[in-house]
């Protein structure tokens, strides 16, 4: 039998994967895009658990949301993405120290 | 189902979007040499919105769409400074857009966007409103810090700042679906109910702390204030001014939300987080600014500190404490414009004026300038009888009544360390000799210097007669 718990825990595996994702990652800008989206994706199955189990259909519609802002973030994310490339010729997260202090 | 009223309620957010729209259709339809007509009609704009705002303010709170909007007195204090900072904004940062070839409709409709975004952030009745409005602020402010294409500083503050936001949000979001798992309901008005009447469980004080994370990341509280340095230094000093007022106004606001109007039953489990993030906070803002030599980034820290002293009206948790936080807030937003708008109007052509040394013996070669940017530094410093002085006074003081003396000790020590910096800067434009060669002259704008010497006088007599303001403040959270 599946429970809440079962997944509550799902999600904050996966939000752990995707905050690692993001501090460890010394290689590449484009996987901390991927990270990001990870993480949103953690809050959206909490909240459809939550929705589901509560029946109350408020966190579903809130999902729709977080997916649409979602798709809107990762378009401006590689938007700025392509402009580093074209300023700095690197993704390389080491690399971008320019600013110090 | 949505009723005229709802409309009526909404009508300055509903107003800006139909403006903000019809500037993208100006722009695109006008020569690049009529840009300033752009220009002169999104001032107008803004201010018409303040008009707006102002003249349906209800006598008492209201909600509209079923409690997802709430138009209360608070939200419309935030709503007019934050209208009125971006179009001081504006004003400040058109002879600076024209001299990088910045001065583009973009600018425009994006920081009306993103004040669109501030002003349904400051007035969400529901989680589902404050994510929205957040997210429209934060994605416009990614954009502007990216304005200027061809800075690899730019970029690479937009970037930082784009991984940086997307993380508080995923935090702030993680601890919202928590306590909607809690509670049951994303309404903020019930959230509150449910708090006082059923008590807390584990699981809302674990949603609890992700929220204040997230909250903490968008005020820019040490130990999340990583990205305020690199993105005030990296940002087109336009786009700065946006993100160290407006940006903060809508911070406030939110926190305001969020730890009051949702979560205000739990008062007694967020005072102590944030009394910590103060006291860090106030450390690390105002030491690490001492060995600065870009005032930008001095600024960055001095933002730090100060939302260090904007929690200490938080910890209060009670009318008065927000009161105090609320006038910080407003009285921080004025003192940014005020000192980041000298920099523009100082700045030039390839010549970004943004190191301290740049303004060596600015006394001699622009005397006015060097007394605005005196105003607005000891106003930061908080230097009575400047404004910053009494809005100072008022967290301190807010922070003994909550019973945490050890902790407006902790302000008060911090004040004294933050003075040397702040002085530091008076120094250096009133007793070193100018640079040979230099020019340092203000912008020739008249409006500019006009709207700067007023924001920036504002500073003194507002520290002078302070009563208005307050009196409005306190007004807001009495009912």
């Amino acid at each position: 039998m599946i429970t809440l718990s079962h997944f509550i825990v799902l999600g904050a595996v996966l939000f752990c994967i995707a905050v690692a994702g993001l501090f460890i990652n010394r290689k590449n800008v484009i996987v901390l895009l991927m990270a990001i989206e990870l993480m949103l994706l953690a809050v959206n199955m909490n909240f459809v658990a939550f929705s589901r189990f509560l029946g109350d259909v408020g966190g579903q519609v809130f999902v729709f949301f977080i997916l649409t802002v979602a798709a809107a973030e990762s378009a401006i994310g590689l938007a700025i993405l392509v402009l580093l490339f074209r300023n700095r010729s690197t993704v390389n997260v080491a690399e971008i120290d320019s600013m110090k202090g | 189902m949505p009723t005229f009223n709802d409309i009526l309620i909404m009508l300055p957010e509903f107003y800006l979007v139909a403006a903000a729209c019809l500037l993208l259709l100006l722009d695109a339809w006008m020569k690049p040499a009529q840009r300033n007509i752009l220009h002169w009609v999104s001032v107008l704009v803004l201010l018409v919105g303040i008009y707006l705002v102002v003249a349906g303010q209800p006598d008492a709170p209201v909600s509209a769409f079923g409690g997802m909007f709430v138009r209360d007195a608070t939200a419309e204090i935030l709503k007019v400074f934050m209208l009125l900072c971006t179009a001081l904004i504006f004003i400040f940062s058109r002879p600076y857009m024209v001299d990088r070839k910045l001065f583009q409709g973009e600018f425009y409709t994006l920081m009306i966007f993103a004040t669109i975004g501030a002003m349904l952030l400051v007035s969400a009745g529901n989680l589902v409103m404050v994510y929205l409005g957040l997210e429209l602020l934060t994605l416009c402010s990614y954009g502007l810090v990216a304005l200027n294409r061809d800075s690899p500083l730019s970029s690479e503050a937009a970037i930082k700042y784009f991984v940086l936001g997307a993380l508080s949000s995923g935090m702030l979001l993680y601890g919202m679906s928590m306590v909607y798992g809690a509670t049951g309901t994303l309404a903020l008005a019930e959230l509150h109910g449910a708090v006082v009447h059923a008590g807390m469980s584990n699981l809302m004080v674990f949603g609890l702390i992700f929220m204040i994370v997230g909250i903490s990341f968008k005020l820019g509280v040490a130990p999340f204030h990583m990205w305020i340095p690199d993105v005030y230094q990296g940002a087109p000093t336009s786009v700065t001014i946006f993100v160290g007022s407006t940006s903060k106004l809508a911070a406030f606001g939110m926190a305001y939300r969020l730890l009051e109007s949702g979560m205000g039953g739990m008062a007694g489990q967020w005072q102590m987080m944030l009394a910590v993030l103060a006291v860090a906070s106030l450390a690390i803002g105002n030491l690490v600014a001492i060995v600065q030599t870009n005032l930008k980034r001095l600024l960055a820290y001095s933002t730090i500190s100060h939302m260090g002293y904007l929690l200490l009206g938080l910890v209060n948790a009670t009318p008065e404490g927000y009161a105090a936080a609320m006038f910080y807030a407003i009285c921080y937003a004025l003192m940014s414009t005020a000192a980041f708008g000298v920099i523009l109007a100082l700045a030039r052509a390839g010549f970004e004026c943004e190191e301290i040394d740049d303004f060596k013996g600015l006394n001699q070669r622009s005397p006015w300038m060097a007394f605005l940017m005196m105003l607005a530094m000891f106003s930061l410093a908080g230097v009575p009888p400047m404004f910053g002085f009494f809005a100072k006074l008022l967290v301190l003081q807010s922070a003994i009544h909550a019973g945490m003396m050890w902790l407006a000790l902790v302000g008060v020590v911090f004040a004294i360390i933050g003075l040397y910096y702040y002085l530091r800067v008076v120094k250096v434009m009133y007793f070193d000799k100018p640079v040979e060669g230099q020019e340092l002259r203000p912008q020739a704008d008249g409006l500019l210097r006009a709207t700067l010497s007023v924001n920036a006088l504002v500073l003194l007599a507002l520290g002078l007669y302070w009563g208005p303001l307050l009196g409005w403040c306190r007004a807001a959270f009495a009912g």
